[in-house]
């Protein structure tokens, strides 16, 4: 097992470099410059821009400028478009921010999710399934950003009960909205996933042999029915939750929180190219951290897999 | 500052988009030794009860306002954005600054004498500006801030700027062919800052209001680094400090008690928050969390209708244009003049402004807005016709080029991604089909790319917007000369060309700006749309805030809060 997962380890080094360098050769081909504006910059003062942040140099020299900087100083560059800041500074500040809402979102979404899913197919086609199986699709088909408005009108100017944007360094009032937002459609996804997974693992032989010896229905459920259930549930839950701690552009914007969702989209659009690459960088790392966790929380789940 | 993009409401996602208005200058003549701005107020008040004007004050002097898009940066010397712009103002002070109607008063400078050939202006600095740390503000930080935003080392895109001061030996510091310490910028003594132009430049008071030139602290930008901007490093000389940032979320200043005039600032906390969503904007202003945010496209009807008080319209220094290619890579079609004209005329922009817009923006038959100083918009032709006139000429004008049913003209329109440019877009291009029987195809580009496009003449038509650079036509005119870097339509008139450079020396220039835009409607290179106006939702409990200040350089040293 730890063979298995130091080799994933050693493997995601290469992934990363190129996930670098075709992001790197990407983000250059595309039209467009930091420094683009409505005004016309004179040559003079774009060459020294260029010049100051190296960008004059051939591109395989910028590249590995870059790369031997990410590599020797853990410092992934100044942003050319916050002039007065770092890609280190900038992650520093916006990932906590995401992490924190994220997490709890990730929590909210999976206690909840299972919890409805669970209930709607130990319960199934009764009016348990379908008031939960009704708030999932519901819930499913509201996206985020029809959510967020919605959330800010009815509990900030209507209700008065929430503010209505900021972080706050994270105090609870301004947690409840982005929450709420961001882990909705995922609660949906996993109900939905949990009691379709349910369903099958009680209509499967080794559930109805434990029928057969008479267990109680609460120790086949939590013992024997909840594992091979989580299987399908935890192979979403991986990507979900990466998806969910690098955060949401919408959850930044609509509620102004200042994670890093919203600097990710504004760095590809503003053709912030450090910032891009910082993030991606950041983003492709959690996202091969959490794959292996999910594969290593299968092989506890599931006694057939070995590595 | 430019329009980077300047639609009249932003596509959410995209800072660029962002209406970038020009922290400009007003051409005023102003004279040396200016009274103060509060000479109003009879006696220094201690503690406030009432504002200049007899407004009995809240107990809470507190501002909050909404903010497009997080700031690029609070250096003054690398400020190139609006919001960046809007919150320095407050914490640093230049030798000049506006009033609410955008008229020049002193800054930290108490006066200025010109010499006779007007190439050489000296500065004499108050005596008791102090930056927030107690330091006295001397002409050597305004020295040092001046030759930072010239130099190659600190590269800012604002050295520009620096040029188009006309400061001696400007260009070639910021080529790199001379040190930084040659520009034509010398501390006299502590009180005394002395500036050489290369050629007199009559509103040259008015740029000392740009941020750009605010003086900058030498022993903290040297301590810091790139960080002495941060909160707990930055020191300013402004009314205001910097207490707390969040980037994307907020920025808290409060009152320095340290600025010379801080005796008749009232408001103490002053508080931005980043809202990209204009309706989030709008509905946290209802729900009573913002003092001012701006109007969503469209809203503007209603909410007057429901907060007459509240919802506030002006005209801004701003121009929303589409421009024709007329170099050599542009449509055959569009070097006869009169399949231009004929597009031109059978654009109805009252219906681009009242049913698209509706935000009191006035419609635009010549390049320059009418709001800016000392210009009178010219009698055109076109803007005294009505639509059905307009429409009958544009038809024949369009026959008599020869394109008609038999040989329809067709080319495509270009525009940046957002809501508004594409409405606008379709619009247009709906009226040119059902009035001329014009094809013209739909072009939509994300922004970098529409840039790149625009600027190397890979289009057809394409959309344009400007915002002065400083309260004068020329900040206009200037974009449809041969040489202006940002003439990306590349239209050429040589008479156009000799009649901006004889403005900048003439006596009356006006006479010339009034030529130019005559020649610009008889040649139409541009079809004006509409000039903007500043939308807002402004609380009523906000005391002064100058809604006559076409350039939108506000200071909230100058506002309060009313009791309510």
């Amino acid at each position: 097992m730890l063979s298995y997962i130091l080799r994933r380890l050693l493997v995601a080094i290469p992934t990363l470099l190129l996930l670098v360098v075709l992001c790197f050769l990407l983000m250059h081909a595309a039209p467009g410059s930091p420094f683009n504006s409505e005004r016309a910059l004179p040559p003079q003062v774009l060459a020294n821009i260029e010049a100051k942040y190296g960008l004059d140099k051939p591109l395989p020299l910028q590249l590995w400028d870059y790369l031997v900087g990410v590599v020797t100083r853990f410092d992934f560059g100044p942003s050319f478009v916050y002039r007065d800041r770092t890609v280190n500074g900038i992650i520093a500040q916006g990932f906590p921010v995401t992490l924190t809402y994220g997490t709890i979102s990730f929590i909210v979404a999976v206690l909840v999710g299972v919890s409805l899913g669970v209930a709607a197919a130990l319960r199934q086609n009764t009016w348990i399934d379908y008031i939960a199986v009704g708030t999932s699709f519901s819930a499913q088909a509201l996206p985020n950003f029809v959510m967020a408005p919605i959330l800010v009108i009815v509990f900030t100017w209507k209700l008065g009960w929430l503010p209505g944007g900021g972080w706050n360094n994270g105090a609870w009032p301004y947690v409840v909205m982005p929450v709420i937002a961001l882990s909705t459609s995922f609660m949906a996804s996993i109900a939905r996933i949990t009691r379709s997974s349910m369903l099958e693992v009680l209509n499967s032989n080794f559930i109805r042999t434990a029928r057969a010896k008479g267990l109680p229905a609460r120790t086949i459920v939590w013992r024997h029915a909840m594992k091979p259930t989580m299987m399908p549930v935890v192979s979403y839950l991986g990507p979900a939750f990466v998806g969910m701690i690098t955060g949401s552009v919408v959850i930044d914007m609509y509620f102004s929180t200042g994670g890093i969702g919203l600097f990710y989209v504004n760095s590809a659009l503003n053709r912030d190219y450090s910032v891009m690459l910082g993030l991606t960088i950041l983003y492709g790392a959690l996202t091969i951290l959490f794959n292996l966790v999910t594969d290593v929380v299968y092989a506890w789940l599931d006694p057939k897999i070995r590595y | 500052m430019t329009a980077r993009a300047a639609p009249p409401a932003p596509a959410p996602f995209n800072p660029m988009l962002q209406e970038e208005l020009s922290m400009t200058l007003h051409i005023r003549r102003a004279t040396a030794g200016l009274m103060l701005s509060t000479a109003l107020v009879a006696a220094p008040l201690a503690a406030q009860e009432t504002a200049p004007n007899g407004d009995a004050l809240a107990e809470d002097q507190t501002l909050t306002i909404r903010m497009l898009d997080e700031h690029t940066s609070l250096d003054p010397q690398l400020i190139e954005d609006v919001p960046g712009s809007d919150i320095s103002r407050q914490l640093f002070e230049g030798l000049m600054v506006q009033d609410e109607n955008g008229e020049l008063e002193p800054g930290v400078a108490e006066s200025y004498d010109v010499s006779e050939d007007g190439k050489t202006y000296t500065f004499h600095l108050r005596e008791d500006a102090k930056w927030s740390n107690g330091d006295p503000v001397t002409a050597g930080d305004f020295v040092f801030a001046w030759q930072r935003a010239a130099s190659p080392e600190l590269a800012s895109e604002y050295q520009w700027f620096i040029g188009l001061m006309s400061i001696v030996n400007a260009d070639a510091v910021i080529a790199g062919e001379m040190p930084v310490e040659e520009l034509g910028v010398t501390a006299v003594d502590d009180r005394t800052l002395e500036v050489r132009l290369s050629a007199p430049l009559p509103y040259f008071p008015q740029m000392t209001t740009h941020t750009t030139t605010f003086p900058a602290p030498q022993k903290v930008v040297e301590e810091f680094g790139d960080a002495w901007t941060q909160p707990g490093n930055i020191v300013s000389n402004g009314a205001y400090k910097l207490e707390e940032h969040v980037p994307n979320e907020r920025v808290v200043a409060v009152k320095n008690d340290q600025y010379w005039d801080a005796e008749n600032v009232i408001i103490d906390r002053f508080v931005t928050l980043v809202i990209n969503d204009e309706s989030q904007g709008l509905t946290r202003f209802l729900a009573g969390e913002l003092d001012r945010t701006e109007m969503p496209a469209g809203q503007f009807p209603r909410m007057k209708q429901e907060h007459p008080d509240e919802a506030v319209s002006f005209p801004r220094l701003c121009n929303y244009y589409y421009t024709f290619n007329l170099s050599e890579s542009g449509p055959e079609a569009f070097k006869d003049v009169k399949v231009r004209q004929a597009l031109a005329l059978a654009v109805d922009r009252d219906i681009v402004v009242n049913n698209i817009l509706a935000g009191g923006q006035p419609p635009a038959y010549t390049f320059t807005p009418a709001a800016t100083a000392g210009f009178t918009v010219p009698d055109v032709e076109m803007a005294s016709m009505t639509q059905a006139e307009r429409d009958a000429r544009a038809k024949e004008l369009l026959a008599e080029a020869g394109y008609g049913p038999d040989n329809p003209l067709s080319f495509t329109m270009l525009y940046n991604t957002s809501e508004d440019h594409q409405k606008i877009a379709v619009a247009l291009s709906q009226m040119w089909k059902q009035k001329l029987g014009v094809q013209a195809s739909l072009g939509n580009m994300e922004w970098q790319t529409f840039l790149d496009a625009r600027s190397q003449q890979a289009f057809d038509l394409a959309r344009g917007a400007w915002c002065g650079d400083y309260n004068e036509a020329s900040t206009f005119l200037d974009l449809l000369t041969t040489p202006s870097g940002s003439n990306d339509g590349k239209y050429s008139n040589p008479e156009v060309d000799r009649l901006m450079l004889d403005a900048r020396t003439a006596e009356d220039p006006q006479a010339n700006y009034t030529q130019v835009e005559e020649i610009i409607a008889e040649e139409m290179p541009v079809i004006p749309i509409y000039h903007y106006a500043g939308v807002y939702m402004l609380d009523t409990d906000v005391g002064n805030w100058p809604v006559n200040n076409v350039e939108q350089n506000w200071y909230v040293k100058n506002m309060w809060k009313k009791a309510e």
